[in-house]
């Protein structure tokens, strides 16, 4: 894969971050940077501490020790400067069910200050790009798993950010829909030079669409750099073969979701 | 600015004129709390000495309709974060305080109008308004109410995780501000302690300015209730702004 020309600017600057709930340390002093214009993979088995670190760039959480930067602001103490530089996908829900898909659409255009003229093109678009455009007046509610997943892929792409944060966007897409996202995203990238900073556990998606990537497991980066450096330096055939490689073949608990029962407990 | 808040505020209405057995439901309690206290208490109230009970006791209906909304409204903020909408705002490139102002806002005008239609409810039972001069501030007292307590509702969900805290909110929160408000029975010779807690219940304030400018009983004071509802409602209002704006998720 041909390297691009980077612009010198820091997206994402991450140095010694950790984030911990009670005794259970989610993400152990990582350090990483993502430049301006760059695909960055983001990748770890379940519970590794992909989406903790998301939530922490994204101003939804707030770290125990270390320093972020996302264009040069800090997520923990700037948050309005953090929250005009990006858009996110998250990894679950986050529509509106009582809301139709046109709605979910149009008030996320409006709370991203989108343009009034500007927004209906964008909307009718992308919810065509989606194959939603004909369901657009129906509650998100009588949805499928599949037609939400789309809805929430448009709405993120509505506005502009300087960089795009995808938590595991493809999940539960068919290989069709996957395809024709990624080729949108790259083509965004390439064209408005938009920094993507995206999970996946579909290795293909990562060695085919990012620039560079960094590997976390139980809350380490094991790894980072280019691709094809890392499938070189594990004398393996692919990005799947490395990263088995790295992380071993246990399977992990979902562990994302006992620390979210966990916090529960604690807070009332 | 305002493209943010009137969403959020248009989201709310949507939200609520949509769900059509919330609809239901809201209107079935106070309707039964009329008819059942209201003939059930009226014959005791009239030989004690106190006069037309569905007088008394409307405002309170109208103004216990509009507390229940209005934090079940602001209480909404736990199903947000259940079903992952609220990161969707809270990330938006907003200040947290547009957010929280737009939905508070949205919460109390569907409070607010339920409250309203509650009045008119009572009025085929009976309920009569006498000095039609008084309505505009008996609609300020209205509004305070609703906009108080969505926001207290919206503080106190900032703070939860999940609805399990649900049932103690309505039995140690609500209930007791509801009960303790004048709502249902006049607060002449509680014991000290009730006592208390009624003049520190910022509903009282909202019930006895209802009262007075629907019904044109005691005058006295109503200056005083509007100033505690105004002073109570941008403190509460400022709590649960900052509250809203800690969140995390």
């Amino acid at each position: 894969m041909p390297r691009k020309n980077l612009n010198k600017e820091l997206a994402i600057k991450v140095e010694n971050l950790s984030k911990k709930f009670g005794d259970f340390t989610a993400v152990d002093n990582i350090s990483f940077q993502v430049k301006q214009g760059e695909m960055f993979a983001f990748l770890g088995p379940n519970g590794a501490g992909k989406t903790t670190t998301i939530k922490m760039l994204t101003t939804l959480l707030n770290q125990t020790k270390g320093l972020m930067r996302v264009y040069g602001h800090d997520p923990q103490t700037d948050k309005n400067l953090v929250r005009n530089n990006f858009g996110i996908v998250f990894q679950d829900q986050s529509l509106d069910d009582e809301l139709t898909a046109y709605e979910n659409m149009e008030f996320h255009a409006v709370l991203y200050h989108v343009e009034k003229e500007e927004r209906k093109k964008r909307i009718e678009s992308l919810l065509k790009f989606v194959s939603l455009w004909d369901r657009k007046n129906d509650l998100v509610k009588t949805f499928s798993g599949g037609m939400r997943r789309r809805l929430e892929i448009a709405r993120g792409l509505i506005h502009r950010p300087k960089i795009l944060f995808l938590d595991e966007p493809t999940i539960g897409l068919d290989p069709q829909t996957r395809i024709h996202m990624w080729e949108y995203i790259k083509k965004l990238n390439k064209e408005e030079n938009m920094t993507v900073f995206f999970t996946t556990h579909y290795m293909e998606e990562a060695e085919k669409y990012a620039d560079r990537l960094a590997i976390i497991d139980s809350g380490k980066i094991i790894t980072q750099g280019f691709v094809n450096e890392i499938i070189k330096s594990t004398k393996t055939n692919s990005l799947e073969e490395a990263f088995l490689k790295l992380t071993g073949k246990s399977i992990r608990d979902e562990s994302a979701k006992s620390i979210d029962r966990m916090r529960m407990g604690r807070k009332v | 600015m305002i493209g943010p808040i009137y969403v959020m505020w248009l989201r709310q209405i949507k939200r609520y004129t949509r769900s059509k057995s919330r609809m239901i439901g809201s209107f079935a309690q106070p309707i039964l709390f009329l008819l059942a206290f209201g003939f059930g208490f009226g014959p005791i109230y009239q030989k004690a000495g106190g006069g037309d009970y569905i007088q008394f006791l409307a405002p309170g209906i109208i103004a216990m309709s509009t507390l229940f909304t209005a934090m079940f409204t602001g209480i909404e903020v736990i199903w947000d974060r259940r079903f992952g909408f609220l990161k969707e705002t809270l990330v938006a490139p907003v200040p947290r305080i547009q957010i929280m102002i737009g939905r508070t806002l949205g919460g109390a005008t569907v409070a607010f109008a339920h409250g309203i239609l509650v009045a008119i409810i009572a009025m085929f039972v009976g309920f009569k308004i006498t000095n039609p001069m008084n309505i505009p501030l008996a609609l300020l007292f209205l509004f305070l109410i609703a906009l108080l307590f969505t926001a207290l509702g919206t503080a106190v969900a900032s703070k939860l995780e999940d609805m399990q805290a649900f049932p103690l909110i309505m039995n140690f929160l609500i209930m007791p501000i509801f009960f303790l408000s004048g709502a249902l029975f006049p607060l002449n010779g509680l014991p000290k302690a009730i006592e208390i807690f009624t003049k520190i219940n910022p509903l009282t304030y909202g019930v006895n300015g209802l009262r007075a400018t629907l019904t044109g009983g005691v005058q006295t004071g109503l200056m005083m209730n509007l100033g505690v509802m105004i002073v109570v409602t941008i403190v509460i209002g400022l709590i649960g702004s900052y509250m809203f704006s800690k969140i995390e998720i």
